[in-house]
């Protein structure tokens, strides 16, 4: 039974990373703008194209 | 790929033949005389300077990722436009970081609208090279630009921008203290802490629930419950602190307010469930304390919503310019709006708001007072006469002396009347249906809780601290609190979807409380666009375009009223041009005069019609066309009034004329107050008067000229073509398509009362079990664990269904329609 203090000892460990992860996102202002990132991700990384 | 394009070209504009072709920027279709270049045709010169400078530095990809992406550019930027950013002072108030070289500054760019927007904006570095970072918000439609001061000047940052056709807007609210529109941060994180720490406790006390059965090892029921007051600490000292202090600050100013009560049940549970654990009595009730503080911190967040990109706070200066050109001594020099002093001399050019009451000196001034004042045909003024602050000028540049400081002016004193000093929010406040009852539901609570006390202390003293402290648990006033932040949370988010915005949710139960309705005519009930009719000589197809030709060299409304009424049409090549302000415009088009103008002007005796329209004349060589100008009334308004009539007063404050009377009477009908020729300060007053005899009043209005009047009334609402645009200060923004809603949005907000009441049933019968349990002593931590969940979900589903079904029946938008 003792490997139950192991678990709850890694399961507080993964959801303290989780809680973690969010105060990150928030802090690194991510909510700030929900519908640029959907664009953004609709760019090209070549340069210097021109169209003929 | 230029035949790729053309193809979506169609489908997006479609175009009546398959010759006309459009600008390959814009994707306004071109006239004959369109500019080609690379196969591509142009509508104007500024399209094809845009479109080089893009190509020039290889970022086509902005015409690839969405066709004709660009702004018509027909405006010409002035040369000297953006000349007082090169004042140091001005551009350091614009910074938002500078180290003497690399500097961070932030515009807002109102044109902004889609992926190639951004794609452009966000590669302004390989326009220039002094630009080594630029990003872009799209929701805010601000851009960050990053870039060394030694390589390029603000000033030529902006003119880029502006020739690339995202000219930013920068007015005088820029550059006095920036308030930080941010979102609460804290209270994310807050909610992030106590829903980690509710969950980890709830999932720890589990086998404390199923122990009253099979029992678990005496090793772990401690382990579990010092676990769980290990996770309640966070809870109690930082996500539940914003209860605490404002329930501190309400005690300080001798009031109960609605955070004492759940503060005290805070601190009752925790104390109670350390010393149970302390002790080792009992497993404690931390997993109910930790539930209310996470399900009251959501309902905060949910009723608290705010628009970023919505401001409701404006007031003059974001509409003022920041600098304006002054004639010294040495030339022209662009002064900051603040050192503006009486005496000093002014030049306008075409647009440009007159900043200070001013006497005339040079040039033919006509004034557009529609911001001010509502009137909307241009003013002419004569020279030395008195200009006020606020107008904008139409046509040439002119010269103009100050006499008032900005601040003394007669629109500045709007702000310095009574009715933006006092605290409208907090005036409200302690009205709310919310407030009262929570001070009852207290009162209620102690007269038990001291009955239970006398009843244990009869029969059984041990039983005194159990009862009591279990009945201050379990009596949270959450379910009450939540049944109207949820109510709220929820019909705010309704109402976003169909176009209207609240401030905060106070503004929901006025809107509910309301019984009179006050609208402004400019804006509000018309709209730009005027109705034309004609009249005698019908025109030929060569003759519009002619008319066309002329009408369109002149910025008067009237004029403009033609032009949208004839439609897209060909400009002529004219010559001998005339425009004599306030009477009309002649030219010779086609070795023919044509004038258009009043009667008087054109040379026509004008008949008595008995209407009250005003009306334009056209003359073509001979023939003679009248042209009556109605206003053009909003979609639906005649139904909206109709249906608002029935339960509210309605009344109409006009800045115009009373020309207009015979058609706003129809539309409002007879039993309505229709008020003409009212300057921003009558509005207010009327206002006053209203709610002098008892009256609540919703003032619904769209332009500066009626901020007083917004801010007077119990609930102000802007009505705007689009809502990211400038509105003056307002508790609500509703989206002028939206107006057929009024009256189902007004109907939604009177249910809200109701939807709460049905919830504060719900929360008592639920409180009443709980109380019982709680004073007999036979409350365990899993029936408080069961109830407490319990009551707050069925809140929550019942404030949310109750809310969306009657927002359904009213015909409203339930969820988020992109469009």
């Amino acid at each position: 039974m003792s490997a139950l203090f192991v678990l709850v000892a890694i399961s507080m460990v993964v959801a303290g990373a989780f809680l973690a992860a969010f105060i990150w996102s928030v802090k690194t202002d991510q909510y700030d703008d929900k519908d640029g990132a959907a664009m953004r991700m609709l760019y090209e990384d070549e340069s210097g194209k021109q169209i003929k | 790929m230029p035949a790729v394009t053309i193809d979506k070209a169609y489908v997006k504009n479609e175009p009546k033949t398959a010759t006309e072709t459009l600008c390959y920027h814009c994707g306004i279709p071109c006239s004959s005389d369109a500019i080609s270049i690379d196969d591509k045709a142009f509508c104007c010169d500024g399209c094809k300077l845009v479109y080089e400078i893009i190509n020039e530095n290889g970022l086509c990809d902005y015409y690839t990722l969405q066709s004709h992406p660009g702004l018509a550019q027909v405006k010409a930027i002035r040369n000297d436009k953006f000349s007082y950013l090169d004042n140091e002072e001005i551009a350091d108030q614009l910074y938002k970081f500078t180290n003497g070289d690399h500097t961070i500054v932030t515009f807002y760019i109102p044109g902004v609208h889609c992926t190639s927007c951004m794609w452009l904006l966000e590669h302004l570095n390989r326009l220039n090279e002094g630009i080594s970072e630029s990003r872009l918000n799209f929701s805010t439609k601000e851009v960050t630009i990053h870039f060394s001061r030694s390589r390029i000047s603000l000033r030529k940052i902006v003119e880029l921008l502006a020739t690339i056709g995202y000219e930013p807007y920068i007015s005088l609210d820029d550059t006095s203290k920036q308030q930080t529109k941010t979102y609460n941060k804290q209270r994310i994180y807050k909610l992030g802490v106590a829903g980690f720490c509710f969950g980890n406790i709830m999932m720890m006390s589990f086998p404390e629930y199923l122990s009253q059965r099979t029992g678990i090892e005496e090793q772990y029921t401690s382990l579990f419950r010092y676990l769980n007051l290990l996770l309640a600490l966070p809870v109690f000292f930082y996500a539940a602190s914003e209860f605490f202090v404002t329930a501190w600050k309400g005690l300080r100013q001798r009031t109960l307010n609605i955070d004492a009560p759940i503060a005290l049940a805070i601190i009752i549970t925790f104390v109670r469930s350390v010393y149970e654990i302390g002790w080792n009595v009992g497993a404690g009730y931390l997993d109910s304390m930790s539930g209310i503080v996470f399900f009251m911190l959501v309902g905060r967040l949910v009723q608290e919503r705010t628009y970023k990109s919505l401001s409701f706070t404006r007031d003059y200066k974001s509409y003022f310019p920041i600098a304006v050109n002054v004639v010294t001594k040495d030339g022209v020099v662009s002064k900051k709006l603040q050192d503006l002093k009486e005496k000093d001399v002014v030049q306008l050019h075409h647009d440009e708001l007159i900043p200070a009451d001013s006497v005339l000196l040079r040039g033919v001034a006509r004034i557009d007072y529609s911001f001010v004042t509502g009137e909307s045909e241009p003013v002419s003024v004569a020279a030395n006469e008195k200009i006020y602050a606020g107008g904008k000028q139409t046509g040439e540049q002119i010269t103009i002396q100050v006499i008032k400081p900005v601040a003394g002016s007669y629109l500045t004193s709007l702000w310095n009347h009574h009715a933006f000093k006092k605290d409208k929010e907090s005036d409200n406040d302690n009205e709310s249906v919310v407030h009262k009852l929570s001070k009852y539901f207290t009162v209620i609570l102690f007269v038990l809780a001291a009955a239970t006390a006398v009843y244990w202390w009869y029969f059984d003293p041990s039983m005194i601290v159990d009862s009591v402290s279990a009945m201050l648990i379990i009596a949270c006033p959450c379910a009450l609190l939540l049944s109207a932040t949820f109510t709220n949370g929820n019909i705010m988010r309704i109402l976003s979807n169909n176009g209207m915005f609240l401030r905060d949710a106070t503004v929901i139960e006025q809107l509910g409380k309301s019984d009179s309705i006050v609208f402004d005519k400019t804006g509000t009930i018309t709209h730009g666009a005027a109705e034309v009719v004609a009249h005698g000589h019908q025109l030929s197809e060569q003759e519009k375009d002619m008319l066309y030709t002329v009408a369109s060299q002149s910025t008067h409304p009237y004029s403009r009223a033609i032009i949208q009424w004839l439609g897209e049409r060909k400009k002529l090549i004219f010559g001998q041009w005339k425009e004599v302000p306030g009477q009309g415009v002649e030219a010779v088009v086609d070795e023919k005069l044509v004038l258009v103008g009043s009667g008087k002007y054109v040379g026509v005796i004008e008949p008595e019609t008995g209407t009250t329209h005003p009306a334009v004349y056209a003359r073509i060589g001979d023939a003679v066309t009248a042209f009556v100008i109605k206003p053009a009334f909003r979609k639906n308004v005649s139904s909206v009034l109709a249906n608002l009539k029935n339960r509210f007063q309605l009344s109409l404050l006009s800045g115009d004329n009373d020309r207009q009377r015979e058609d706003v009477e129809r539309v409002f009908g007879q039993d309505s107050r229709l008020l003409f020729s009212q300057q921003p300060v009558d509005k207010l007053n009327y206002i006053d008067r209203l709610q002098r005899s008892g009256r609540r009043v919703i003032m619904i209005g769209d332009g500066l000229n009626d901020a007083g009047a917004l801010q007077q009334s119990n609930v102000g609402i802007t009505l705007a073509d689009d809502v990211n645009n400038f509105t003056p200060s307002c508790d609500a923004i509703l989206d002028a398509k939206r107006l057929e809603q009024l009256p189902a949005i007004l109907k939604l907000a009177t249910a809200s009362g109701a939807v709460m009441k049905l919830s504060f049933v719900v929360s008592v019968v639920y409180n009443v079990i709980g109380l019982y349990l709680a004073m007999m002593g036979v409350l365990t931590p899993v029936i408080a664990a069961i109830l407490m969940p319990c009551s707050t979900i069925s809140i929550v589903i019942i404030t949310t269904g109750v809310s969306s079904l009657i927002a359904y029946r009213q015909g409203l938008r339930l969820s988020e329609v992109n469009s």
